[in-house]
């Protein structure tokens, strides 16, 4: 089944075509990695999939609610109830984190959940810190982000999306702000994600990492899906711009 | 006149120095959050009008200002106005033009909050209300607290403007009592009043800070 459907996605900034025409699915239990250059509108898709950008034409699905469709050659917008449940169904884990800096760690976590779907204060706690433990971060749960490292602070940033019991889990770069070994830490988290089965969409420059993790990766270049396919086309591409990409990133 | 008449007088304008600077407070501050709500609102007209308040209100002399609310309503219109509108009027006056600084403050402090803070709670379904005031006021806050500061510590010297319409606050008695006793002692007491006013405000504004300290 898929969680995550969007047809012929069309969105331009200004007079600048970013995506143009693209289609992709997610099924449950997937982890689909998208590489390619910057600019190649990776980030933008991953924007237009959590309504942080509106597209211009196509359509988004999760599950059953269609979040836009294309009516007369123009997206339309489902109403904000709708697009309330739709949000309910994706969490987003940013580049640089976006936790809340005056929150603690066990608030930055608790705070949607109690606050925004209304649940049990108690019952939320026990998840959170069952959540922290998870992420190696027990010990944290009363500092604030400033005292924490990068990676540690990428952590409670999933710990957070995870609080909201998504059916799928964005990642916009999750490693990109950290250094070498913080990223490792980071990446073993999403790996143990994977290996439980969660349903993920990463934005990633990391190749070896998306071999490893990834059931589905998409390329994309100038605006376009250039090829798709399972973790082997990073090993043996088809394509001659993937091809180049990825000996670029060799150096 | 006694050394300790004159402090009783002088402390006397201060108790209603004190209720200007209260007054003027408890109305800027929220003011300026709508003035500010207002420039940066996406409806044009109200964008402009609010921006030309803020100009005038910037541009022009405090104590002008004040002569026109206390003056204004009877020479333009008529409005017959009592003694007890002299308070009213210097209130007025000030709270209209703090409002105009706090607001501009206020943007600052609104528009220097990373976007990534809206987004991460657009999409983790906080309501536009409630991600400003539980994610982005009390971010606000803390930044803006500094330029507050300043205002608050200049509010306290300019309540002496209301001499200009004659409100017997702490420095329109200096003047009168100087002038009447041909001394400098009223100003000498007036300025160490005036000092340790906003010794106690930067004392008690450092404090906040530092309550507010505990993340960056």
């Amino acid at each position: 089944m898929n969680i995550l459907s969007m047809q012929n996605i069309r969105k331009s900034f200004g007079e600048r075509e970013v995506l143009k025409d693209i289609s992709l699915s997610v099924a449950e239990g997937q982890v689909t990695a998208i590489i390619g250059p910057s600019g190649s509108g990776k980030s933008t898709l991953l924007r237009c999939a959590t309504l942080l950008e509106t597209i211009d034409g196509g359509s988004v699905t999760y599950l059953d609610k269609t979040a836009a469709w294309e009516e007369g050659g123009k997206a339309k917008y489902a109403s904000a109830q709708v697009l309330r449940e739709v949000r309910s169904c994706f969490g987003l884990v940013f580049q640089n984190f976006n936790l809340f800096p005056h929150f603690s760690v066990l608030r930055n976590v608790m705070d949607a959940p109690v606050h925004v779907l209304g649940r049990n204060k108690k019952e939320v706690e026990e998840e959170a810190v069952a959540l922290l433990r998870r992420m190696g971060l027990e010990d944290h749960a009363a500092n604030y982000p400033c005292q924490l490292s990068g990676g540690q602070q990428q952590r409670v940033a999933i710990a957070r999306a995870l609080a909201m019991n998504p059916k799928v889990l964005f990642f916009d770069e999750p490693t990109s702000a950290l250094d070498p070994e913080l990223t490792a830490e980071v990446l073993k988290v999403i790996r143990a994600l994977a290996e439980e089965k969660m349903t993920m969409v990463i934005v990633t420059h990391e190749m070896n990492f998306a071999k490893l993790v990834a059931d589905h990766v998409i390329f994309m270049d100038g605006g376009v899906i250039v090829e798709e396919g399972g973790p082997g086309i990073i090993d043996d591409p088809s394509h001659a711009r993937t091809r180049a990409f990825l000996n670029k990133l060799e150096g | 006149m006694a050394l300790w008449t004159m402090v009783q007088t002088l402390a006397d304008g201060m108790g209603k120095s004190i209720l200007i600077y209260v007054c003027t407070l408890a109305g800027a501050l929220p003011l300026g959050l709508l003035v500010a709500f207002g420039r940066m609102s996406r409806v044009k007209p109200l964008q402009l009008i609010v921006k030309f308040y803020i100009s005038v209100m910037r541009g022009t002399p405090l104590m002008l200002q004040l002569l026109v609310v206390f003056f204004g309503p009877y020479y333009l219109f008529r409005i017959p106005t009592g003694s007890s509108y002299r308070f009213v009027a210097v209130v007025i006056g000030f709270i209209l033009n703090y409002a105009a600084y706090f607001a501009e403050i206020y943007r600052g402090g609104i528009e220097g909050i990373p976007q990534g803070q809206r987004e991460a709670a657009h999409v983790l379904g906080y309501s536009r209300s409630r991600t400003f005031l539980t994610i982005i006021l009390p971010q606000v806050v803390k930044r803006i607290l500094p330029a507050v500061t300043n205002e608050m510590i200049t509010l306290v010297k300019d309540t002496s403007l209301a001499f200009a319409i004659s409100y017997s606050e702490m420095f329109t008695l200096a003047k009168k009592i100087a002038s009447s006793q041909s001394t400098l002692m009223p100003f000498v007491i007036a300025g160490v009043f005036y000092y340790v006013f906003n010794f106690i405000v930067a004392f008690l504004m450092e404090r906040c800070e530092k309550r507010l300290a505990y993340y960056n």
